[in-house]
């Protein structure tokens, strides 16, 4: 039975929610660049991370969102939000570029088809069948026949022919060597398991020693843990959930923000001197409606904002082709137009990153999508 | 897959369409009389599940100590000069603790439901139909993820699906979009009509329309994405949603039942509403009723796909789906005689396994092979999280993927295989794995399974290896 009690809440009903996956997934290649791509499940609110406080139109759309910290100001037109103070501080270093009113091909509202747009790299969902993060692996000579994965399972971005591995966290006691053993044995002739079964052995091996914690700064140390391992992997995916603010949400972001900034700042302690050869792909499935909605949130919308963090990304800019928000320029009158493809900015920074050759990059990657190049100049070789 | 086992219509029925084989279970004789006749013993209300405390009783007593809380503070601190200071403002001590308990009460039920679910599976008469209370469940899905809805999350699969399993689906999509649980999780209760009374009075607080429930219905509950809607029809579907609400939970409203749907005929949004081409002009709580009817007599593709697929496999056969689809529109809805149908399909009697089991469905039929008579000291909730499926807590309103892949991953895997350690080991020296293996899968255990089975270092050895066969993975 339940005690009677004063019970109290934040007004914020979402802040209890759970942020990370827990998920990360991460691919081995012969390279001692590395790439990592971190996906903010359930439609980022580019608008309220990136704030256009410039554009004469964002206050009467805004301003019961804004309060009275309007974030970093990086230009006469962008400020960032007050929550990502690491990566403020990236920015300033020029370790950080920011990419808005950008979108996938994806033109619809639906989480589910636009995480898959997103994920697999087609123009429409369910049309490609893997994703362009194992399509970037493939790109990669291999020092180990298999690639690895970590995270309970593979997300789409990573599923394909090239195997991956994955790994989380875990409190559940260690099997015996006998069940191994035996488990091995049955496994062996079974044409699913076989391959599952070799990559979560390889993954277990590399695993010895990591913390059970699913926090987002222990993930963001696991992630650079595995990153930085000799022959380790060199590209890795993390899932963020929780961005889907339809109501309450000036704390519910800031929350969510405050655990991306602590995630994005352990990864970059925890790689070190490997920083300077990590790029960090930040990208949600699409953006949020222009106006607030009547619950001090926002709907489903189209262009967001993406993020690139690295110790070789060219840095301290935005890159926009600022479509403004006055109500004729919004996409079907109420969403931020997107001006930018996500494609191509993530063939550029997949490329640039890894130091392969962005146009093959892009034709492999988004071989549907062959109308934008990628885009260039954004990680130093 | 080079070994698939040959399974009998016994196994089949017990772990394909059942939770899992139990020791005792007889070897069913008409393996799909078995399953049909199941929808007579089925329990509506079990006792764990009808012994949870009251979750609206533990989300009203919140609500009214935020609000007493609220006062004091307005009495003891000057007033702020905006309304942002205020919500600025750091919570004190009180509010601190109090959020605490509240937390930590709400997760005590969430634990206990959880119990419940696992010890209906374990001890049901009617495994077929309980699992097709997780299946709707899943569909219907919510995601506790904050506290009111962890706090309603049992209580919505006790109340808004289990009763409805056996009946029409539209009575159990109205249920669904109706309970607490679901008008919290998609923010349907703050949702309020621009136009309607309550907003026209207070235009400073500028509340209006939020058409995330609306979006979900059409999107994932009804219709099926890419059916045809559009943005215009989902805001019409808002709009004409607009007051549905939840009984004692609004501002000021503390007298009627927490648990209970409401409607709030202020905060509806007047006027004729135009969804798909047609037009709804019925007033207040009809409207946004009548058209989700519309949907429900619309949605037999959608659900055929999902049913065929958690049967007959990850790519469900079209003639399947077009006979489910068929049997829902002639039956108008009715449940039993689609699950009818569906048992009478031979795309779901074919011997090779055509599922790999979520980590829900293994645990359940992990625990009923091993003669867990119920849950006990063990914590589900805990191990499912570890096993990668939080129960009720999918966090997204599409629910879990019913898919291989999604499930079939390297450290899921490993996961399993220390799980399946732990679950054993009480029953090592009670229950041999050599002779319950073939009578968890009768006529159908692999001989490779059989073979490393009687090997094993250990009778605990044996039970765990048994658990995580490739046979036992799979349904």
């Amino acid at each position: 039975m339940i005690a009677r009690r004063q019970f109290l809440c934040a007004a914020a009903l979402g802040s209890g929610a759970l942020f990370v996956a827990p998920g990360l997934a991460l691919a081995t290649v012969a390279t001692e660049r590395r790439f990592v791509f971190i996906i903010q499940r359930g439609a980022a609110d580019g608008l309220d991370i990136l704030r256009p406080l410039g554009d004469p139109a964002f206050a009467a759309l805004r301003s019961g969102l804004i309060g009275e910290a309007p974030g970093t100001k990086l230009d006469a037109m962008f400020s960032l939000h007050p929550a990502l103070v690491e990566v403020a501080r990236m920015y300033a270093a020029h370790q950080a570029l920011f990419v808005h009113a950008v979108a996938s091909p994806y033109r619809d509202r639906s989480h589910f088809d636009g995480q898959n747009v997103l994920e697999t790299g087609g123009t429409q969902p369910y049309v490609v069948r893997d994703g362009w993060l194992n399509r970037l692996v493939a790109m990669q000579p291999h020092t180990q026949d298999e690639a690895i994965a970590i995270a309970p399972t593979v997300p789409a971005a990573l599923r394909g022919p090239v195997p991956v591995a994955s790994y989380a966290p875990s409190a559940l006691p260690n099997a015996a060597d006998d069940l191994m053993t035996r488990v091995t044995a049955l496994y062996d002739a079974d044409p699913q398991l076989d391959p599952i079964w070799a990559a979560a052995l390889e993954t277990k091996g590399l695993a010895t020693g990591v913390g059970a914690k699913q926090d987002p700064a222990s993930l963001g140390r696991l992630t650079a843990g595995f990153l930085t391992k000799p022959a380790g992997p060199r590209i890795a995916m993390l899932e963020t959930l929780g961005w889907d603010t339809h109501n309450a949400q000036s704390g519910r972001l800031a929350n969510q923000l405050r655990n991306l900034d602590a995630m994005l700042a352990a990864l970059r302690d925890g790689l070190g001197p490997a920083w300077a050869t990590t790029t960090v792909l930040v990208a949600t499935e699409f953006g949020r409606t222009a106006a607030v909605n009547g619950t001090g949130g926002t709907d489903h919308g189209t262009g967001s904002v993406a993020m690139l963090l690295g110790g070789a990304v060219q840095g301290g800019r935005i890159i926009t082709d600022w479509p403004g928000l006055a109500a004729s320029k919004l996409y079907e009158a109420r969403d931020l137009r997107p001006t930018t493809a996500l494609d191509a900015l993530i063939a550029g920074a997949a490329a640039e990153g890894l130091a392969l050759d962005p146009t093959r990059v892009g034709q492999k990657l988004f071989a549907q999508a062959t109308r934008d190049r990628p885009i260039t100049g954004l990680v130093m070789s | 897959m080079a070994q698939s086992p040959v399974l009998s219509a016994a196994a089949i029925a017990l772990n394909r369409f059942g939770l899992g084989a139990r020791a005792d279970d007889p070897v069913p004789a008409v393996p799909g009389r078995w399953l049909t006749d199941q929808f007579a013993r089925f329990e509506v209300r079990p006792p764990n599940f009808a012994a949870l405390a009251d979750a609206g009783e533990v989300v009203q007593r919140y609500r009214e100590g935020q609000q007493a809380i609220r006062q004091m503070a307005r009495q003891t601190i000057p007033a702020p000069a905006t309304t942002e200071a205020s919500a600025a403002t750091p919570a004190s001590p009180d509010l601190k603790a109090a959020r605490k308990d509240f937390r930590e009460d709400v997760q005590a039920l969430y634990r206990a439901g959880v119990q419940a679910r696992i010890d209906s599976a374990l001890t049901t008469p009617a495994p077929f139909v309980e699992r097709l209370v997780h299946f709707w469940s899943n569909h219907f899905c919510i995601s506790a993820d904050n506290p009111p809805v962890t706090a309603f999350a049992a209580a919505f699969e006790r109340d808004a699906i289990r009763p409805h399993v056996l009946g029409r689906f539209a009575d159990m999509a109205l249920a669904a979009e109706r309970h607490p649980a679901m008008l919290f999780y998609l923010n349907q209760v703050q949702s309020i009509g621009p136009d309607s009374p309550a907003a026209v009075r207070n235009p400073d607080r500028k509340r209006g329309l939020n058409e995330n429930l609306a979006r979900e219905i059409m999107e994932l509950h009804t219709l099926g994405v890419r059916s045809g809607y559009t943005q215009a029809d989902v805001t019409e579907f808002a709009r004409a949603l607009t007051g549905w609400s939840v009984d004692g939970l609004g501002a000021g409203r503390s007298q009627g039942d927490p648990n209970t749907f409401a409607f709030r005929p202020r905060q509806h949004e007047p006027g004729t509403r135009t969804i798909l081409g047609k037009t709804y002009a019925q007033d207040g709580e009809a409207q946004g009723r009548a058209a989700l009817l519309d949907f429900a007599a619309a949605t037999a593709t959608h659900i055929a796909t999902k049913l065929a697929r958690h049967f007959a496999g990850d790519t469900p056969p079209p003639a399947l789906v077009a006979r489910l689809a068929d049997s829902f529109t002639r039956s108008d809805g009715d449940l039993p005689t689609v699950y009818a149908t569906l048992v009478a399909s031979p795309e779901c009697w074919i011997t090779a396994p055509t599922k790999f089991k979520t980590p829900w469905e293994w645990t359940v039929s992990a625990l009923r092979g091993l003669g867990y008579p119920e849950a006990g000291q063990l914590q589900i909730a805990a191990l499912q999280t570890q096993l990668g499926q939080s129960v009720w807590k999918p966090g997204a309103p599409a629910g879990w993927d019913d898919i291989a892949v999604s499930w079939a991953g390297p450290d899921a895997l490993l996961r399993r295989v220390e799980a399946a350690q732990r679950l054993a080991a009480p029953f090592a020296g009670r229950v041999d794995a050599r002779t319950l293996a073939p009578k968890l899968m009768p006529a159908s255990l692999d001989t490779a399974t059989a073979e490393q089975i009687a090997r094993a270092e250990s009778p605990a050895g044996a039970l765990a290896l048994m658990l995580v066969a490739p046979d036992f993975l799979r349904r």
